[in-house]
């Protein structure tokens, strides 16, 4: 009775050629998995791991000793600025989660508004505003305070960019923790005698926990990957990895040497990914996705309610500090040295970059549907169908939430720059590193829905007399439509505002408008790099507004989107 | 329409550990007649609805064949066997209107848009949905889903109506309502219906007949008065209903068993083929077959009432009678007439052998 493993694969394998289509789809889609995710990271492996074309580890004892231990110490850097950020990040996460979700206070739409901007904008926008805001001649630096020599450059300022940058995703993960505790069982506690602090400390803190951990690791896995911020801000002095790996293949062409640092930035991400994913999350006492519950008045009581609200604004008023000295910076003739306001930054955008405007614009318009649509199918099939490689297929297309850009960036350069996939340089290699980089939050949506989405609605369809494709069509895609559309917009606003893998790949032909804004900075002009800022965040914001009217129009939802 | 099932056999693995198996439908055979309905039932985990899903063609049988109307079935997906189902869960579309949810599958079929709506406004009408066509299914109450759900079934004119515990998400008294709707849909339409459930009452009003399962295996094939007045083991006897075992040696075997219980004989007319002389046989009483008296040594066993409970109706009673693990339960159903007991007091229980029935 017991059949063999071997019979097992058959058997499903002719189950399965019995839907010609279906097999079709699942093996391109493994292929184009293997080729454009997990080749370009075996690449880096390979590459790290060689010399002479023998195994060797040479290229990391190069590394450890390299200039009398800079490059350990950028992992030492790299190491502890990302646990530091994802403590503190999700430290006021919290507070302002907490304080949405159960102190009542007021401005809570305001107040998620502002904790969301910074998603949808640059991830060196952080950076920017610290060197417009501290820097030598900053706003509160030099004319608020009077200093003359001020130094946003280092740690402090990076930790503080960071943190801006990375806090609102704490938020989100946490909000929807606090979400899914039951206010009922804080009034459960309360009834039983338990004062404020004691049902804080022994019900609702015990039960975010989980949602803390996680969120403690994914902040310490973006942090670890970013790149924007610290190709402005770390400077030679306080090395960062990633920095450093881009530095050694694009200034030095280094290949090998830069590869074994990416591999040494791969090692702590990937293994804080995998705990967060089959540790952490599997620890969650309740589902994220419930519905919104509403929230207790009595758990916080007046005293702490302004407290927190206090805390709410200066967090608040601190992003408003900063996206307001953007859009002034923009403005400004001469960033801290004149008042004057004029268009001169805009002019001289258009006048330089607009090429990359149109160019971010295409790439981005071109890959985001197609990145959209595969995560929806991927969802679907690793949720609803049962094949060989399934579990292959679903972790190969959520890699990219735990591979640092640079990391990608530079397997793409070494896996695309000579046959046969010779790609460098062409709109192809750009669109395939975003179609299959922003992947997952699709492939996360979508399996989100699908798994809330209880099967007999599909064998409903198939009981009255749908094929499978018919199912897809009109049953499973229309009820993916919500997830479908955050999916569109995650990876538009990503594909925008990418920079740690597409910096590798840009070209004469090909311009992004954010390697364009970070070389604007590198080179001083800081006004001019405040309105390309500007406009990128202005092009997301339309492009975000059509969605939701398009979705209004169509299916009359409103679904929030940006919160999911 | 009839279906039939020979040798039906489902063998699960688990998804981690592939050398364990689970056999979920053992050995299943069933004739079940055009016309009919007929109620698998047993508890959660039997088997039923597996052996349902295998009809419908979600599931594929490890051995054994399938036939619906004479033809062999075995590999027809579930789209291309023309039978339908009505969900436990009602699986209505939430993206689509009742109506859109009615014609879907003729839409399917490739009616006319006007032919649908014919079809659609008949059967709506039927089923008291007429003023709903537009509604969205989240603004339906269970009832009403539950009626959509059934309405998008039968207006298919499937070969074979298949329900999966379609009432368990309804409140008792939907629940009642709706059982007898659906038997008299059933019966207006004379589709071939299998229904699955593990509410005894359900069964026993809406099945011609009543499948028995446990543990994958058929325990009883009959009619509602078989399965209830003559189970043919003590798993029938105790779940449908409640019952009363006795147990005792058969002392005379001719056209009538006797069987000495208590030291005490009693001759019943009715009883199981697999009785031997001298052996141990156990009877079955239902708890209304036990008239309650005065303790007297006439009566059957005499006890002490560990319990009573006044449903208006009836009188419920729980006695506990010496070298029993069990209390015996007997319900009066004219405690005015036969007389109120309290708990303590002291009883005798006498019945009728016409009430009693013997198995193995």
């Amino acid at each position: 009775m017991n059949k063999s493993f071997v019979q097992r694969k058959w058997h499903g394998l002719i189950k399965l050629s019995k839907d010609p289509l279906l097999l079709s789809v699942i093996v391109v889609l493994t292929l184009a998995l293997i080729l454009f995710i997990i080749y370009p990271l075996l690449k880096v492996c390979i590459v790290s791991f060689q010399v002479d074309g023998r195994f060797s580890v040479k290229n990391f004892t190069s590394v450890m000793t390299y200039s009398n231990g800079y490059y350990m110490k950028a992992l030492w850097n790299s190491l502890w600025m990302g646990a530091a950020t994802a403590v503190i990040g999700t430290f006021i996460a919290y507070i302002f989660a907490f304080s949405l979700t159960r102190a009542n206070i007021r401005g809570q739409k305001f107040f998620n508004l502002i904790a969301t901007i910074p998603i949808i904008s640059p991830p060196f926008i952080g950076a920017l505003a610290v060197v417009m805001l501290f820097g030598r001649n900053g706003f509160v630096s030099s004319t608020i305070l009077g200093m003359d020599n001020a130094n946003a450059y280092g740690p402090k300022g990076l930790l503080f960019a960071q943190i801006l940058t990375f806090f609102p995703v704490a938020y989100i993960t946490l909000r929807g923790v606090l979400e899914s505790i039951s206010p009922t069982l804080e009034d459960a506690a309360m009834d039983l005698g338990g004062s404020r602090f004691t049902i804080f400390r022994k019900v609702t803190l015990p039960l975010s926990i989980p949602g803390i951990a996680s969120s403690v690791l994914v902040l310490f896995v973006e942090s670890l990957a970013d790149f924007g911020n610290p190709l402005v801000l770390a400077g030679a002095q306080f090395p960062i990895l990633s920095v450093q790996a881009y530095l050694e293949i694009t200034g030095m062409g280094n290949f090998a040497r830069g590869s074994a640092l990416a591999f040494i930035l791969l090692v702590p991400s990937v293994s804080a990914y995998m705990l967060q994913k089959y540790w952490v999350s599997k620890k969650q006492y309740v589902t994220v996705t419930g519905k919104p519950t509403q929230s207790s008045n009595t758990m916080v009581s007046n005293r702490a309610r302004w407290a927190l609200f206090a805390l709410c604004c200066l967090i608040a008023s601190l992003i408003i500090l900063v996206y307001a000295s953007i859009v002034w910076g923009a403005f400004a003739k001469s960033w801290g040295n004149s008042a004057l306001l004029t268009l001169d930054n805009f002019r001289y955008v258009f006048r330089v970059g607009f090429e990359s405007v149109l160019d971010t614009m295409v790439i981005a318009g071109l890959s985001t549907p197609i990145a959209g649509v595969l995560g929806m199918v991927i969802a679907f099939l690793v949720v609803r169908k049962k094949f060989f490689g399934r579990r292959f297929m679903e972790f190969s297309s959520m890699l990219s939430f735990a591979v640092p850009g640079t990391v990608v960036g530079i397997g793409y350069i070494l896996a695309f720059n000579h046959s046969p996939f010779y790609l460098t340089g062409t709109l192809a290699i750009l669109m395939f590193n975003f179609i299959f980089r922003y992947l997952p939050v699709g492939v996360q949506g979508g399996v989100a829905v699908l798994s809330q989405i209880d099967p007999s609605i599909e064998e409903a369809a198939i009981d009255l007399g749908a094929g499978s494709t018919t199912t897809f069509r009109k049953v499973t895609l229309p009820l993916m439509i919500p997830a479908f559309f955050s999916a569109l917009i995650y990876s538009f606003v990503r594909s925008m505002t990418a920079i740690s893998a597409a910096i590798f790949l840009v070209s004469a032909r090909w311009k992004l408008m954010t390697v364009q804004i970070m070389s604007q900075v590198e080179s001083g002009r800081i006004g001019s790099a405040a309105a390309f800022s500007l406009i990128l965040v202005a092009i997301i914001l339309v492009a975000m507004a059509a969605i939701k009217l398009f979705l209004r129009l169509k299916y009359h939802t409103n679904s929030s989107i940006l919160t999911r | 329409m009839s279906v039939t099932l020979v040798n039906v056999t489902k063998i699960f693995t688990d998804q981690d550990d592939k050398s364990k198996e689970f056999t979920a439908v053992n050995n299943v055979n069933i004739e079940i007649r055009e016309g009919e309905m007929v109620t698998f039932l047993g508890p959660s985990g039997c088997g039923k609805t597996t052996t349902l899903r295998i009809i419908s063609g979600f599931e594929q049988q490890t051995k054994g064949d399938v036939y619906i109307d004479g033809q062999l079935v075995n590999d027809l997906p579930a789209n291309k066997r023309n039978s339908s189902m009505v969900f436990q869960s009602y699986a209505i579309f939430p993206h689509l209107t009742v109506a859109q949810n009615i014609g879907f599958g003729l839409e399917l079929k490739g009616f006319k848009k006007s032919e649908i709506k014919v079809e659609v406004d008949k059967i709506m009408q039927t089923m008291g949905l007429s003023a709903l066509g537009n509604r969205q299914p989240s603004q339906l109450s269970g009832g009403q889903q539950q009626r959509v759900a059934l309405a998008r079934a039968i207006v298919n004119k499937p070969r074979v109506l298949l329900f999966d515990e379609p009432l368990s998400n309804l409140d008792a008294k939907l629940r009642d309502q709706m059982r007898t709707e659906i038997r008299r849909i059933q019966q207006k339409f004379g589709i071939t219906s299998i229904y699955v459930t593990h509410d005894q009452n359900e069964a026993m009003t809406v099945s011609d007949r009543i499948m028995v399962m446990d543990k994958g295996v058929i325990q009883q094939l009959g009619t509602p008065f078989e399965i209830y007045s003559r189970p043919v083991n003590h798993f029938v006897a105790d779940f449908i209903g409640r019952a009363n075992f006795f147990t005792g040696t058969v002392t005379s075997l001719n056209e009538q068993v006797t069987i000495a219980i208590n030291k005490r004989e009693f001759t019943f007319p009715t009883f199981n083929k697999d009785i031997k002389m001298g052996k141990r046989a156990t009877i079955v009483i239902r708890p209304e077959g036990l008239h309650i008296t005065r303790q007297s040594p006439e009566a059957f066993f005499n006890g002490t009432v560990k319990e009573a409970v006044y449903l208006g109706a009836t009188m419920e009673y729980e006695i506990e009678v010496k070298g029993r693990s069990e209390p015996v339960v007997a319900i009066s159903y004219n405690p005015v007439l036969e007389g109120f007991y309290k708990v303590g007091d002291e009883v005798g229980l006498t019945f009728e052998p016409i009430s009693a029935h013997v198995i193995s």
